[in-house]
């Protein structure tokens, strides 16, 4: 087990390095330097060339990056000049609201999700299955800006039962009851995507494995029904639901950009909007780098999450 | 291609979709032919007209530009983008995916390795930075978004190229000296397009919510998506494109054209109008048992009247060849043919006296594993994968009886011992894959054994494994049979295991029994022409040389019987009389179904 998982963290490496190739070469593609927008349009020349040879951004590009990477290494991300602090201050705030956002998400995609496919292959051809098919493929193919402003109108704005936007009331407030308020409305249209593809994954797996024969030595021992699904049917078919719940949690963490601007939520996803905005390049870099690493480990977590699921694939 | 399309019009949703889709393209196409004030003409003096206000239906908004055709235009460039996003990362996606698995090798090895790492991004963020990178604007949206679905066409694309590129026809083209480039274009291309095409077509909703949601950032184009009436397009859109996706997905994939990805259900479907009378003394007395399988249009009687007793402590075996009925029967006793598609038609199970045909299903779960166990053929598919077997088997034990974790985990062990398994406290542990063949049938006759019931229905328990091991497990049978007074009906085509084991062989063909009797008479002298050629099939050790003879023909389809005797296609003494009417399962004690018997019973 354990040598699994070391291989599986050297594995990273390589694709960590290339994470950082292409964020770096594609933020070279940038047009326009740094500097001009640092200092603005009527900066003199002779500071713009100042400013870039004191940035390094005189030397050529493969000695920039190599600097960059020794910096990152070493937990440097650099400074961001809009905002006149470390990038890696900004990018862990940020990003620790976006997990508590993304989080939420996926536990509740998770759990309805699981429990709308199982019901779903449980009645199949039944109203219940009907019910949550025709949701599912609303689920899947709304707009989750859309839903989330929709959403704002109906709970916030006319019946006044949450809070429209933010994460916790600017005047009292702070605890986790107030968390919770704010967070109820943007967790919910986050997960609704990923709840109907998991649903649908999960009811085509459970079907899968409902025809097994080990279900029918389960019926054949006295195991009763609601055992049947939730525990012998459900624990074989997770097998292939949980990559499906590692794809949908980085789906959830990146779309949580959508919403992170509806709800005006103070995660990493605004932050990179507006970093690009503001060409802000540095945040973007570190910013980007981060959550594809954490992307990364999460990715490497699942698998090790399957293979102590599923002893077959330890061997 | 018709039956596809004729499939294809029976799913409800996607003709729902495709209708919700042609509506709103054929709407798109006529945008410029209809009467529609200029989307971008502002006037302020119109701003914020409400709904259904003079010559603007839908209103008009802040700049007052009129709302309908916005909306229209703005769809019109939706699909367009999407449509453009999907053929451009499709074109490009599958061209990669070709190349790297067409060539293989070094080649492969690469790009895979860049299109995993692409795929390691969350997609956004690389949207994001390539649109950082280009700039705001439509444009560079539909290219961020192209881009990012690029890696997902070319590994979909790739895997099916490598099933293409080691055909024959592909090592045909090479032999005869075609350089690679015509090998790609004539002999790989057409038959990937086919994949490319509706992949790229299920995709076109996701491109477009993906390009709705750059522009919703400012990223993209700037069209006012705050208001209900673009997000419900939007919405209606891509979800008539997800129908119609998914309508076409089931037509294409075959196992949903037979219907076999229905789920069995807790227990077996009864359909019967007359149950037979209570009769007959045994523990377990099968009376006119009728089972089908109803697939379509068509009934399959798999079970077409089988009467079968069985007293305690009696061992009956019920052979017959692959198909004739035997296990369906067998099955059919506590319910647990799969249904849909089977369903029980007739006749009657009593477990001493009580019928279980029609029982409620906490009855028969009930008695399920407690009186009546199964041992079933392949015990790697029949044990649960996930599970330990001590864990199985505790659990068959606790469904039954309020007893501890421990005392069950410790009756568990037990009977892994009783069974012959050496070291079975470490062998409770184990997964199933773990065991040998031999080791998890006798797992799976623990399990049976678990709640000591009266009868063990054992279907084929022997067939998956070798001569040998089959040996041990049929004597370990026979010994727990004598020491506990089990009743076993043992399923089995192989007339060697029936000697062994049983007292009384009943014989089935096409879902009727033909014969039975006591095992050594009728081993010794059959009485029906069909069991008399399955003995001949049997080769005897030690028995000299002779032919083993094959019985001509195959057994008659259970949906298309034959009338009178469903033997006689293949019987050297049927004459017309055999072909007409119905035969009745004649004698007692020793019962043949034959006109022309070949010993008188």
């Amino acid at each position: 087990m354990g040598g699994y998982i070391l291989k599986r963290l050297i594995s990273a490496v390589p694709v960590l390095l290339g994470i950082t190739v292409i964020v770096f070469a594609i933020m070279a593609l940038i047009p326009g330097d740094p500097a001009t927008a640092i200092l603005g349009s009527y900066a003199t020349p002779e500071n713009v060339a100042r400013l870039n040879r004191e940035l390094g951004l005189d030397r050529p590009l493969v000695s920039q990056y190599f600097i960059w990477l020794g910096n990152l290494v070493q937990g440097d991300f650099g400074r961001s000049f809009a905002l006149n602090r470390p990038v890696l201050d900004e990018v862990l705030e940020r990003f620790s609201a976006t997990l508590v956002l993304a989080g939420a998400a996926f536990v509740l995609c998770a759990l309805l999700g699981i429990a709308a496919g199982v019901v779903s292959a449980a009645r199949q051809y039944g109203a219940a299955d009907k019910a949550i098919t025709v949701a599912v493929i609303l689920g899947i193919s709304v707009p989750s800006f859309f839903l989330g402003m929709m959403m704002i109108l109906v709970f916030a704005v006319r019946l006044r039962w949450l809070p429209v936007s933010g994460m916790y009331e600017i005047y009292g407030g702070g605890d986790l009851r107030d968390l919770l308020r704010h967070l109820a409305m943007p967790a919910l249209a986050l997960s609704v995507v990923a709840t109907g593809v998991i649903a649908r994954l999960t009811r085509a797996a459970m079907l899968e494995v409902l025809r097994q024969d080990f279900i029918r030595t389960a019926r054949a021992k006295g195991v009763g029904e609601g055992r049947v699904i939730w525990g012998h049917a459900l624990r074989a078919a997770m097998v292939s639901v949980i990559p499906v719940l590692g794809i949908q949690a980085g789906f959830v963490l990146s779309g949580a950009v959508y919403i992170e601007i509806v709800f005006q939520w103070p995660g990493i996803g605004r932050m990179l909007v507006d970093a690009i905005l503001k060409r802000d390049i540095l945040l973007v870099q570190g910013g980007v780098v981060f959550v594809a690493a954490c992307y990364v480990f999460f990715n490497i977590l699942v698998d090790v999450a399957q293979s102590v699921l599923d002893p077959r694939i330890r061997t | 291609m018709r039956l596809f399309l004729k499939l294809l019009a029976r799913n409800r949703l996607a003709v729902f979709g495709a209708a919700v889709l042609g509506v709103i393209v054929i709407v798109v196409l006529l945008v410029p032919l209809l009467p529609l004030a200029d989307p971008d003409v502002t006037s302020t003096g119109d701003r914020f007209q409400r709904p259904f206000s003079a010559g603007h239906p839908l209103g008009t908004d802040h700049l007052g530009r009129d709302l309908l055709s916005r909306l229209l235009w703005g769809t019109r460039l939706s699909l367009a983008v999407g449509f453009a996003a999907a053929v451009i990362a499709g074109t490009i996606g599958a061209g990669i995916g070709v190349i790297a698995g067409y060539f293989g090798g070094r080649v492969d090895n690469v790009i895979m390795r860049g299109v995993d790492m692409l795929m390691a991004f969350p997609y956004i963020l690389l949207a994001l930075a390539i649109v950082a990178a280009l700039g705001p604007g439509l444009m560079n949206a539909l290219i961020a978004v192209a881009a990012v679905n690029v890696p997902f066409f070319a590994r979909n694309i790739r895997g099916i190229t490598v099933g293409i590129a080691h055909r024959e026809f592909v090592d045909a083209a090479r032999l005869s000296g075609m350089g690679h480039g015509r090998i790609l274009l004539s002999e790989i291309v057409p038959n990937v397009l086919p994949v490319v095409v509706i992949a790229m077509s299920t995709t076109i909703g996701w491109m477009i919510l993906e390009t709705a949601g750059l522009s919703f950032l400012g990223l993209g184009s700037q069209p006012p998506h705050t208001s209900v009436v673009p997000g419900v397009m939007i919405l209606l859109i891509v979800m008539s494109i997800n129908l119609l996706g998914d309508g076409v997905r089931d037509a294409l994939d075959p196992r949903l054209r037979s219907g076999a990805l229905s789920r069995p259900m807790a227990a077996t479907l009864v359909d019967r109008d007359t149950v037979p009378d209570a009769q007959g003394p045994g523990l377990l007395a099968i009376d006119g048992l009728r089972t089908e399988f109803r697939v379509g249009p068509r009934l399959y009687k798999a079970v077409g009247g089988v009467s079968l007793s069985l007293a305690p402590g009696e061992c009956v075996g019920l052979i017959g060849e692959s198909g004739s009925g035997k296990s369906v029967t067998a099955l059919s006793v506590m319910g647990l043919v799969a249904s849909p598609p089977g369903v029980i038609t007739g006749g009657a199970v009593r477990l001493e006296g009580e019928d279980l045909i029609g029982a409620p299903y906490a009855r028969l779960r009930s008695l399920r594993g407690d009186r009546v166990a199964y041992i079933f053929q392949d015990p790697l598919a029949t044990l649960h994968p996930l599970y330990r077997v001590g864990d199985q088997l505790a659990e068959a034990i606790r469904v039954h009886h309020a007893v501890s974790r421990e005392a069950a985990a410790a009756r568990a062990v037990k009977l892994l011992a009783d069974v012959r398994i050496p070291n079975p406290e470490a062998r409770a542990r184990a997964f199933p894959h773990e065991l040998s063949g031999g080791m998890r049938q006798r797992v799976g006759i623990a399990m049976a054994l678990a709640n000591e019931p009266e009868i063990i229905i054992a279907d084929e328990p022997t067939t998956a494994l070798d001569v040998t091991v089959q040996a041990q497990i049929l004597s370990l049978l026979d010994d727990l049979r004598r020491e506990r007074g089990l009743a076993i009906l043992f399923i089995t085509h192989d007339f060697g295991v029936v000697g062994q084991l049983c007292d009384r062989v009943a014989v089935m063909y096409a879902g009727r029994i033909v014969e039975e009797g006591r095992t050594e008479e009728v081993l010794a002298s059959p009485a029906h022409p069909y069991t008399k050629r399955l003995i001949a099939c049997v080769p005897e050790l030690g028995g000299g040389r002779r032919w083993l003879e094959a019985i001509p023909g195959l057994p008659p389809a259970v949906d298309s019987l034959p009338e009178g005797c469903a033997f006689a296609p293949r019987c050297a003494k049927a004459d017309d009389a055999c072909r007409t009417g119905e035969i009745a399962l004649a004698g007692d004690g020793r019962k043949v179904r034959c006109l022309k018997p070949e010993v008188v019973a």
